[in-house]
């Protein structure tokens, strides 16, 4: 390498990746593993004795579905809003992109409590209309959905946006000028062209969604077997002395977000190729 | 006239692109827009295929009115500079595109790709992604796309812009044979007089969003309409107040009637032709006076000659000489 003679002398550069690898084992590595290491602690029981509890069957029965919702609405919107932010002139885009930008800044706690205020069946602007309309969406699963997909909405557009940019608009007017509409331009030739960046998108999505806690907490109500998913459980377990399904709950969640990460690092030497 | 432009103009924000532009492009033939960067010539070429909407001003395409139709129902193949493949195709599902999207029969589609991809010479390559291509085997993969659906016309956005030299020189002679077998309507964009000069039936000069000549290559370079045309076709210097190609000047070694009196300051052989560099000086009754009156390098002068003749001429620098433009010489 040419850059040999400009590095570091050895003691050092060894000692700076051993600082960034403890750090990463302190802080990552170490306390998830721990959480493994209670779940199997008595063995399979802990997973058992969650995997029987109806509170815990539930919680992850309606985490499924909350944040599998929450992503499906999240593929359709964030693709819409990355194309109009990427291929449209148009007043208020910059406004736009900085308001997609905004889950992330924003505490899921400040999301829930703005839903709340919004959805309520009394005072809530939407809520009242909806309420009339025999519909409930705070303490009820459409609160929950709405405030997971919330929070996960920057991920698909954040991963659709550059790879839009970068291959431009060429492939798109060459398949006009060749007699296709803009719904055959945009299945033929720019869907398959960000595929991966939306699957990327999508998976971030999901893991993002599995694990929402703050917001979805202050729209749910927490109602166990009702509305509480499963992040709310592993807290209410905790804090009820039932410790193992708590950590059998924990280790579950964890479980998705490896497999999600797996899945991600599958896909990205795909998408560079 | 298979298109009919008529008072288009075409505004980005301040910049005007094309001011009150029309043109007749006859059927039939190979038209080359040719013109400075920034001219305007692309902006006229993605108005006639639809890919930009003009402001004023309309577009016919065979007689049919096409000024606000969208661009797949213009029935224009387009080539652009940056060959636009669909990457993640193979050349001979790229090639169909059009086809499938008019719902032609599976068997006629794969005769009419193989067809075309004869005639770009690409039969082999049918199975390869755009990325196993050169630059020149895609934009003939380009080419075939644009023709597979028929067009009643062929815009070719500086085709050979993004290829080597030696690459576009090839595929120059290559469309020209391409257009004598398919004779269909064809327009195409350059910024190389080169390559219009030898490609093209007609060319139309545009600068500054405005036409500045319409003519064949023979006319345009024997007839320039303006300094800016003659100055566009190939390289041209001042004498005597006058606009010459340097090729066109007659060295003199003694004075003669009406010739400009000068000196060689600069001589510089390229292969076959020598380059001179000569200062005109203060030339009272045509004498050489032996002292430089302008030492601007805007009087100055460039001659081109052949080797063997400046070296007859025993041409070296310091030389005096006498110029004058050759009778048959086009000057503006």
């Amino acid at each position: 390498m040419a850059s040999a003679r400009l590095r570091e002398p050895t003691p050092v550069r060894w000692g700076l990746r051993l600082l960034a690898v403890v750090y990463v084992f302190l802080l990552v590595l170490w306390p998830v593993s721990l959480v493994v290491k209670y779940t199997f602690a008595d063995g399979l029981t802990a997973l058992s004795t969650a995997l029987t509890d109806p509170d815990v069957t539930h919680a992850l029965r309606l985490t499924a579905v909350v944040a599998l919702s929450a992503v499906v609405i999240n593929l359709v919107f964030g693709v819409w809003i990355s194309i109009l932010l990427v291929r449209y002139e148009f007043p208020g885009k910059r406004a736009l992109s900085a308001l997609v930008d905004l889950p992330l800044s924003v505490s899921p706690v400040v999301v829930g409590l703005a839903l709340v205020l919004a959805y309520n069946p009394r005072t809530g602007l939407f809520g009242t209309h909806l309420d009339a309309a025999g519909i409930q969406v705070i303490f009820a699963t459409p609160g929950m959905v709405l405030a997971t997909a919330f929070v996960a909405l920057p991920l698909v557009i954040r991963e659709v946006v550059p790879v839009l940019a970068e291959i431009g608009d060429e492939q798109e007017q060459a398949s006009r000028s060749l007699g296709a509409n803009a719904v055959q331009t945009f299945r033929r030739i720019t869907l398959p062209s960000i595929k991966w960046a939306v699957v990327y998108g999508v998976v971030l999505s999901l893991a993002r969604s599995l694990g929402e806690f703050g917001a979805v907490k202050v729209v749910s109500g927490n109602i166990v077997r009702q509305t509480q998913t499963a992040t709310l459980v592993v807290e209410s377990k905790y804090q009820g002395f039932d410790q193992d399904t708590a950590y059998a709950t924990a280790f579950l969640l964890a479980a998705a977000s490896v497999i999600c990460i797996v899945v991600v690092s599958l896909l990205r030497p795909k998408e560079q190729s | 006239m298979s298109i009919q432009i008529n008072g288009v103009t075409k505004l980005f924000g301040d910049f005007v692109a094309l001011q009150d532009v029309s043109l007749d492009i006859p059927t039939g033939q190979l038209t080359a827009l040719l013109g400075p960067s920034g001219g305007g010539k692309s902006t006229l070429l993605r108005i006639i295929a639809g890919l930009e909407s003009a402001d004023s001003g309309t577009v016919s395409i065979e007689g049919n009115e096409a000024t606000h139709l969208p661009p797949q129902k213009r029935n224009v193949g387009f080539v652009f500079q940056h060959y636009a493949a669909f990457k993640h195709m193979s050349v001979a599902k790229n090639v169909a595109f059009g086809l499938e999207i008019r719902k032609r029969s599976k068997a006629d589609t794969k005769r009419r790709v193989d067809e075309l991809l004869e005639l770009v010479h690409l039969s082999q390559f049918s199975h390869r992604l755009p990325s196993q291509l050169s630059g020149g085997q895609r934009q003939r993969m380009a080419l075939a796309r644009a023709l597979a659906v028929e067009p009643t016309v062929l815009l070719l956005d500086e085709p050979f812009g993004a290829l080597d030299a030696k690459v576009r020189k090839e595929l120059r002679d290559w469309l020209r044979r391409l257009h004598d077998e398919v004779h269909v309507t064809t327009v195409f964009v350059t910024h190389d007089q080169e390559e219009a000069l030898e490609v093209a039936d007609e060319i139309v000069v545009i600068n500054d969003g405005r036409i500045e000549q319409v003519g064949s290559p023979d006319q345009l370079y024997d007839e320039p309409a303006n300094d800016f045309v003659m100055s566009f076709l190939g390289p041209v210097t001042h004498l005597d107040g006058r606009l010459v190609r340097p090729h066109d000047i007659d060295v003199f070694t003694s004075d003669r009637a009406g010739a400009v009196a000068g000196e060689v300051v600069r001589l510089l052989r390229v292969g076959f032709e020598t380059r001179l560099t000569v200062r005109p000086v203060s030339s009272i009754g045509g004498s050489y006076a032996g002292e430089v009156a302008a030492p601007g390098e805007d009087d100055e002068v460039t001659v081109v000659l052949t080797r063997s003749h400046a070296r007859e001429l025993a041409l070296d620098v310091g030389s005096k000489v006498w110029l004058s433009p050759n009778p048959g010489a086009t000057t503006v």
